[in-house]
């Protein structure tokens, strides 16, 4: 079997996405990896939906660890000069209004147009959306992060989601383990894609047509 | 006769709530902000057929125990949330963003009742859950969001366009009685909080006919800084100081 992306390199090529300045929320799993791989000419201020700006890294001793200092993953996380608290109405509001540049989040399907399903595998079964929705319909740019195919190597990426939705027509950009997709209005663009690995093998992993990129590279790191 | 708004015990801060009674918990998961003394004299006193509304209303500290044990999560020492109360029998409905347990695998009580058909839940997107909190203390009756068009949240809800974009119709929660968790308070009821406890107790102070909070420490009043007070005295009711300061406040 070939090779594809572990998850520190997702990560690593999600993090090529952010830019300098630019306030960004993580979601739990790939996306929160990314905080490791920050450019260091680019300062990033990270949003946490439970009420913090501007916090620092993950806290790295018991010393750091405080109860009243995490992200939304539950991470015990730092201060930093120039961080600030709010409540969960001012944090909404700032997700809703638009004031979050980039928000990257796990994905379960992504549909052809950008439609996102990420919280439930089935609207029969108990299921809780936490703060997804509103920051897929609230960032400015939303990236998806999650494996390419499913354990046995079903498509994630469908012409229209089976799973209850997220939000509509709300993906920009979708980063795998094998390949960078970009949602256009013309339908999907494959940009890069992992070493080894062909457009037509993606492809076959994928079930809407990608539409390959003039310019298409292997991924950039 | 000067305004004291300080309760000796929790058990008296939570005397008069009544069974049927609409409550909003604060708090966000296992960190620090959950007004768990508060929790605690709220199952002592018994009241029944409770609605709970707080993000995360079902975890319960058996789970986070375990949980902890494996190295996965930390919890503060006296850590109880609304679960204690679903535990106990004592709701019949939570609406919340995140009813399920936080670590795949581990069931919560909330999901046991569900699953047993005791407990009703109302699944509320997290941002339109404060923000119906919020809404109900301004005294806002509803207001449109585009957070749930297109899902399943959006079925028998009226929607509208504006801008061309979908919209869906969201109602203020009208509560009885909030429980929340801040770090100081004066006698008047004046608020700070610390760090990322914050979260839900500053928009569900005021959002409720009463509001009681639950305190590291009481302040003598014109300590607190008026610039830096985050919920000014009249949205709190009751205040009660925890037995102890420690770590971490």
């Amino acid at each position: 079997m070939k090779e594809r992306l572990d998850e520190q390199t997702m990560a690593l090529r999600v993090a090529k996405e952010f830019e300098d300045g630019m306030v960004v929320n993580l979601g739990i799993g790939i996306p929160t990896l990314a905080a490791n791989f920050i450019p260091e000419d680019k300062e990033i201020i990270f949003h946490s939906e439970n009420g913090c700006l501007g916090f620092g890294s993950a806290a790295t001793s018991e010393e750091e660890e405080d109860f009243n200092l995490v992200n939304a993953s539950g991470q015990f996380v730092t201060r930093r000069p120039g961080m600030s608290f709010f409540d969960h109405a001012e944090s909404f509001a700032m997700i809703r209004g638009k004031h979050i540049d980039l928000c990257v989040l796990g994905g379960l399907q992504v549909s052809e147009k950008g439609d996102l399903a990420n919280w439930s595998l089935s609207e029969k079964k108990l299921g809780g959306m936490g703060g997804a929705m509103d920051l897929a319909m609230g960032a400015a740019r939303l990236i998806i992060a999650m494996t390419h195919a499913t354990k046995d190597d079903k498509p994630k990426i469908l012409k229209q989601c089976t799973f209850p939705l997220t939000a509509p027509r709300c993906v920009s950009l979708i980063i795998t383990d094998l390949a960078v997709i970009e949602v256009t209005e013309e339908g999907l663009v494959l940009k890069e894609i992992a070493p080894s690995w062909s457009a037509e093998e993606v492809q076959e992993l994928t079930e809407p047509k990608l539409i390959v990129a003039p310019d298409l590279c292997e991924i950039e790191l | 006769m000067a305004v004291n708004k300080v309760f000796a015990s929790f058990d008296e801060a939570v005397a008069d709530v009544p069974d049927g009674s609409v409550i909003l918990i604060g708090g966000f998961g296992p960190a620090d902000g959950c007004p768990s003394h508060l929790i605690r004299a709220l199952a002592r006193q018994g009241a029944k057929n409770l609605t709970l509304v707080a993000n995360t209303p079902g975890h319960g500290r058996d789970l986070f125990e375990m949980l902890q044990a494996a190295g996965k999560v930390k919890i503060p020492p006296d850590y109880d949330d609304g679960a204690l109360l679903v535990k106990m029998g004592q709701v019949k409905k939570a609406i919340c963003s995140f009813p399920l347990s936080p670590w795949p695998g581990a069931v919560n009580p909330l999901m046991e009742k569900v699953a047993a058909g005791e407990v009703e839940v109302e699944l509320v997107p997290q941002g339109t859950l404060a923000e119906r909190i919020r809404a109900a203390k301004a005294g806002i009756s509803a207001f449109y969001t585009p957070t749930g068009i297109d899902t399943i949240l959006e079925r028998g809800k009226e929607t509208r366009l504006f801008d061309g974009r979908k919209n869906v119709l969201e109602y203020a929660i009208k509560a009885d009685f909030a429980l929340i968790r801040a770090h100081k308070a004066d006698k008047w009821g004046n608020l700070v909080y610390r760090g990322t406890a914050r979260n839900f107790n500053a928009v569900m102070a005021g959002a409720a006919k009463v509001t009681i909070a639950e305190v590291d420490q009481i302040v003598p009043l014109g300590e607190l800084d008026p610039e830096a007070v985050v919920t000014p005295s009249i949205y709190v009711n009751r205040v009660v100081a925890r037995p102890s300061i420690r770590k971490g406040g």
